[in-house]
């Protein structure tokens, strides 16, 4: 292994790349605001690549680990470290920022380098997420990431967004707060460690662990979300600019999940069977009522919005199972889902910067004037709806197995996700891009242009590659999987 | 009767101060054209050389001298230096405003400088007669300073009400004071703890005079249900004003409650903790609640300083748990971490508003941050630091504050008292981030450029950045805070 911290790298590039975005200034030096912050998101992705080619598919051990003392007076240690399971999630993110980036390009033309800026800095402090391995760094890259994206979605949003902003925020603080309590109450029983690691063998009784269970449970249910705390999520993807919401489905999204593989899982494992019922209820609820809720919307944001909790509570009733299919399957599912969603917001992003509506009602026959744009739309569409050969159809297949093997009846009612998902999705694309030329400004469309162009081909290369050939990303995951589930299968009392 | 000659080393800097505030009372009399600059800096110059004599004459080990009416300790010496620093910043942001309208006047620095002794000898009192006496003379200053634009209606009624509040808070303390000395016969700090360690003092008598100084402790603080004239005062004083009020009197509150509370009456600290606790969280949920309904902003810190000085609280009264007191050191410097940590954001926050007030017109609403993005976005970033660190959000110092203090509250057990905080800052979250909403997500209703001598410019953005520096590396201070209480036990 090598000896440059590439964690780090992947933390702090962003975070300080991002700041000498913002160093740019006033919009009169926007061009190299772009450029700057261009060159700072592939740098970033450029530093993930090393985690992937040097991984160790056949360790679950924490590997790049990265351990400093941080505050002594409360044992908080910079601890980095990623297995199998966040590595995927440390290049997701640095892939998606590049995406961002090039997809804010034009239609941000006020104060682009505060916008590019907190994209950036989002960026870094969302790796930190996937890779700290001490519970207070954990917090702190979690709670901070509000900051940009709260900013992102209150200056850059629509007509509503201070509401969607505070109403993100506060939602997300509230969750997180609760989980600062149930930190400190293991700081004090594991004798004052704050490592993430050390609380997985910690021994805890079964009533704490349940307390502990359901802090952790609103804090990650709520960033999921989770129905019925989910409310927060529509309006704020409806409100963000497309880059906001691309983030926010694609990385922002799995942090609950994530944290559910990290925290609630290997340190509550006893609450976690005990209570898992009850977040298999939550999910299939998502799943089946929040998909018919997808289907009435009438605007397309929403309506991706609605999937992408539909699509989430997939991934908890994957965690839920206790085997290996449904954790496997809920991981390639949050991989999937980030590329996606994030092509689908990427896709009416590329509607609403030309007509400025969101409406289903004000689009029609859009495959007339924008054919390529059609095509890529058709390929996203067909793999939110979950098609065989996308790389939607895996994680859910996966899932939908490991259900059946858990209880036929929960994987009969969570399998419905592929009829309804595809009800909604086809649906929504027919009277978008199908049909007559609906109005004048429809016919005026102008079909993508290169840059456009590009980041869509990337996705659209993305999912069918994940699709036909998921080896390379299943790979990667199996030991620290296996790893979790011994550990799950273990009491803690 | 034979005179001993005290050890007068130890208190050189309180003595220097006290020679300056004649010096600069003399020297604005007679040189009348210079007098303002004069002041001024004779004021700043005295509170650097005060802090270098503290730093020198710092003795690593606790001293008692005037026959132990005076105490010189580390806890007492990091207090100072934060309460010379915070008044040195809070004189320094406060004067473009106060000279915009006309009441720069000398004796206003004269003040500031009776203030910040009054404090020092709060801080270093180990008997209750001084710890009186230094509280009288900082009220006394900050009542006239108050008043100090005396022909604003509003700044009169407020000094009005805190100057009647006070005196009344200070009969309370003077009653609980001699209360005590019934119970246990003597004043002085040690002298107490004696006697109620070898439990000779009348019970009674003791828990009615103990009553009685929470109380003037309280009132000091500005906590419920003492807190009355908190909002009145903050909003009436004038900006530059209302930034020494919510700042250093805060360390010396603080400092109070420390020497009576912990060096005086530890011995039955479970009984205060119980009065601290009901205090804390009725400050923390009425600061809360109050303050989203503020559109003024100075009322608005008000209420959020009330809720700030409760959580503070939760550290003092975390520290004995079912007479174990292992916890004790943990608990209050994690309390003594959060006063500083609040003292250098409420410098930051009202040095903000009278960066935005200029002469004709006032910055106190809410309103009036309205765009400041746009209009720079510089400030805007540095507001955003302190309403985030108030909110208790990382990479702040509020947030390893509010850590600190939890820590302390869950080790200690009081769960209920934890959940009820973090609920409460979710709703306190509200308002902050309400500022925010306006500075960035509103257009500016006032296009006018921000003015301010460069001084004030530099140290304001250092000032900003202190706040996000400390989040990112808060262990020096914290372990600072922890040493200076270990040292002086």
């Amino acid at each position: 292994m090598t000896d440059i911290p590439l964690l780090s790298l992947a933390i702090w590039v962003p975070i300080i790349g991002g700041l000498l975005v913002l160093a740019t200034g006033s919009d009169r030096n926007a061009p190299l605001a772009r450029m700057l912050a261009l060159a700072v998101a592939v740098a970033g992705f450029v530093v993930t690549i090393p985690l992937y080619t040097g991984f160790d598919v056949g360790t679950s051990a924490m590997q790049f680990v990265e351990l400093q003392s941080w505050v002594p007076r409360f044992n908080i240690n910079y601890h980095l470290g990623v297995d199998g399971i966040s590595v995927l999630f440390v290049l997701l993110n640095a892939f998606i920022t590049i995406i961002v980036v090039a997809a804010g390009w034009q239609v941000i033309q006020n104060k682009v380098a505060q916008y590019m800026a907190a994209f950036l800095i989002m960026s870094g402090l969302m790796n930190g997420i996937f890779s700290a391995l001490d519970a207070v760094l954990f917090y702190v890259f979690f709670e901070a990431s509000l900051i940009p994206l709260y900013l992102i979605i209150g200056i850059w949003g629509g007509a509503n967004r201070v509401y969607a902003a505070i109403k993100f925020f506060l939602y997300t603080l509230f969750g997180s707060l609760l989980m600062l309590i149930a930190l400190l109450y293991l700081f004090m029983q594991s004798g004052g460690s704050f490592s993430i690691l050390d609380w997985h063998q910690l021994p805890l009784p079964i009533e704490p662990q349940i307390l502990i269970f359901l802090a952790f449970l609103v804090a990650f249910g709520v960033k999921v979300p989770m129905w019925p705390v989910h409310t927060w999520l529509p309006d704020a993807h409806v409100e963000a600019p497309t880059g906001g919401s691309v983030v926010l489905a694609a990385i922002a999204l799995k942090l609950g999940a994530y944290g559910f593989l990290r925290f609630s899982l290997p340190i509550v494992p006893d609450a976690a069977n005990e209570l898992a019922p009850l977040v298999i209820t939550l999910s299939l609820i998502a799943v089946v009522y929040i998909g018919f809720v997808a289907l009435v919307q009438a605007d397309m944001k929403k309506l991706v919005a609605y999937s992408s909790i539909s699509h989430m509570g997939f991934v908890t009733l994957g965690f839920f199972m206790f085997n290996k299919l449904g954790v496997e399957g809920a991981l390639v599912q949050m991989i999937s889902h980030g590329f996606v969603s994030g092509a689908m917001f990427l896709c009416i992003g590329v509607l609403y910067d030309r007509l400025h509506s969101r409406q289903i009602a004000d689009y029609g026959g859009v495959v007339h004037t924008m054919p390529k744009f059609a095509a890529f739309f058709m390929l996203f569409t067909m793999a939110n709806s979950g098609l065989p050969a996308t790389s939607g159809f895996v994680g859910e297949f996966m899932v939908v197995l490991g259900a059946v093997q858990y209880n036929f009846w929960i994987g009969f009612v969570a399998a419905t996700t592929l009829i309804l998902g595809a009800a909604y999705s086809l649906w929504m694309y027919k009277r978008v891009v199908f049909g007559k030329v609906a109005n004048r400004h429809v016919a005026e469309l102008e079909d993508i242009n290169g840059r456009e162009f590009a980041f869509l081909a990337v996705l659209a290369v993305c999912v069918l590659a994940m699709g036909l050939y998921p080896f390379p990303f299943t790979e990667v995951m199996h030991a620290s999987v296996n790893e979790l589930l011994r550990h799950v299968a273990v009491s803690k009392l | 009767m034979n005179f001993v000659v005290p050890d007068f080393y130890p208190a050189a800097a309180e003595i220097f101060v006290a020679v300056m505030a004649l010096v600069i009372m003399l020297a604005s009399t007679f040189a009348r054209s210079v007098a303002r600059n004069l002041a001024y800096l004779l004021t700043q110059a005295t509170l650097i050389v005060a802090a270098f004599i503290t730093i020198f004459t710092m003795e690593g080990e606790v001293v008692h001298t005037f026959s132990n009416l005076f105490i010189s300790d580390l806890l007492g010496d990091v207090l100072k230096l934060m309460i010379y620093f915070s008044t040195a910043i809070a004189l320094l942001y406060g004067r473009g405003y106060l000279a915009d309208r006309k009441i720069d006047k000398p004796e206003y620095y004269l003040l500031a400088l009776l203030m910040t002794l009054g404090m020092m000898v709060m801080v270093t009192a180990n008997h209750m007669l001084p710890m009186y006496i230094g509280l009288e003379m900082m009220s006394l200053a900050l009542y006239t300073m108050v008043a100090f634009d005396r022909d604003s209606a509003r700044s009169t009624e407020a000094a009005m009400k805190y100057f009647v509040l006070g005196a009344l808070a200070s009969g309370l303390l003077l009653y609980g004071m001699s209360m005590v000395y019934g119970a246990t016969g003597t004043l002085e700090f040690s002298g107490v703890a004696q006697a109620l360690y070898n439990q000779t003092a009348n019970q009674t008598v003791l828990m009615f005079g103990l009553v009685f100084l929470v109380a003037g402790i309280c009132f000091k603080l500005g906590v419920v249900p003492f807190h009355m004239w908190v909002p009145d005062v903050y909003q009436g004083a004038p900006t530059a004003v209302t930034l020494v009020i919510a700042t250093a009197p805060k360390l010396a509150a603080f400092a109070m409650a420390v020497r009576l509370l912990i060096w005086a009456l530890f011995d039955i600290a479970e009984e205060w903790q119980m009065m601290l606790m009901l205090v804390a969280a009725a400050s923390i949920v009425l600061g809360n609640l109050a303050a989203i309904a503020q559109q003024n902003i100075k009322r608005m810190l008000a209420y959020s300083g009330i809720s700030h000085m409760g959580f503070m609280l939760l550290g003092l009264l975390a520290g004995v748990v079912e007479g174990d007191r292992h916890f004790a050191l943990n608990a209050y410097s994690s309390a003594m971490f959060y006063a500083i940590s609040y003292v250098i954001m409420s410098l930051a926050s009202f040095g903000m508003l009278i960066l935005l007030s200029r002469a004709g017109f006032e910055a106190e609403n809410i309103d009036d941050f309205k765009g400041l993005n746009k209009r720079s976005s510089w400030y805007a970033l540095m507001m955003l630091f302190v309403m985030f660190s108030m909110a208790g959000v990382p990479f702040f110092i509020g947030f390893f504050a509010k850590l600190s203090v939890l820590q302390a509250v869950v080790a200690a057990g009081y769960f209920w008292l934890a959940v009820l905080a973090v609920v409460m800052s979710v709703i306190g979250a509200f308002y902050y981030l309400r500022v925010v909403k306006v500075m960035y997500f509103d257009d500016p209703i006032d296009a006018s450029p921000i003015h301010a001598a460069p001084e004030v410019r530099v140290m304001l953005s250092a000032n900003g950045l202190a706040i996000a520096a400390l989040g990112l590396a808060p262990q020096a201070l914290m372990s600072l805070c922890a040493f200076a209480l270990l040292r002086s036990l």
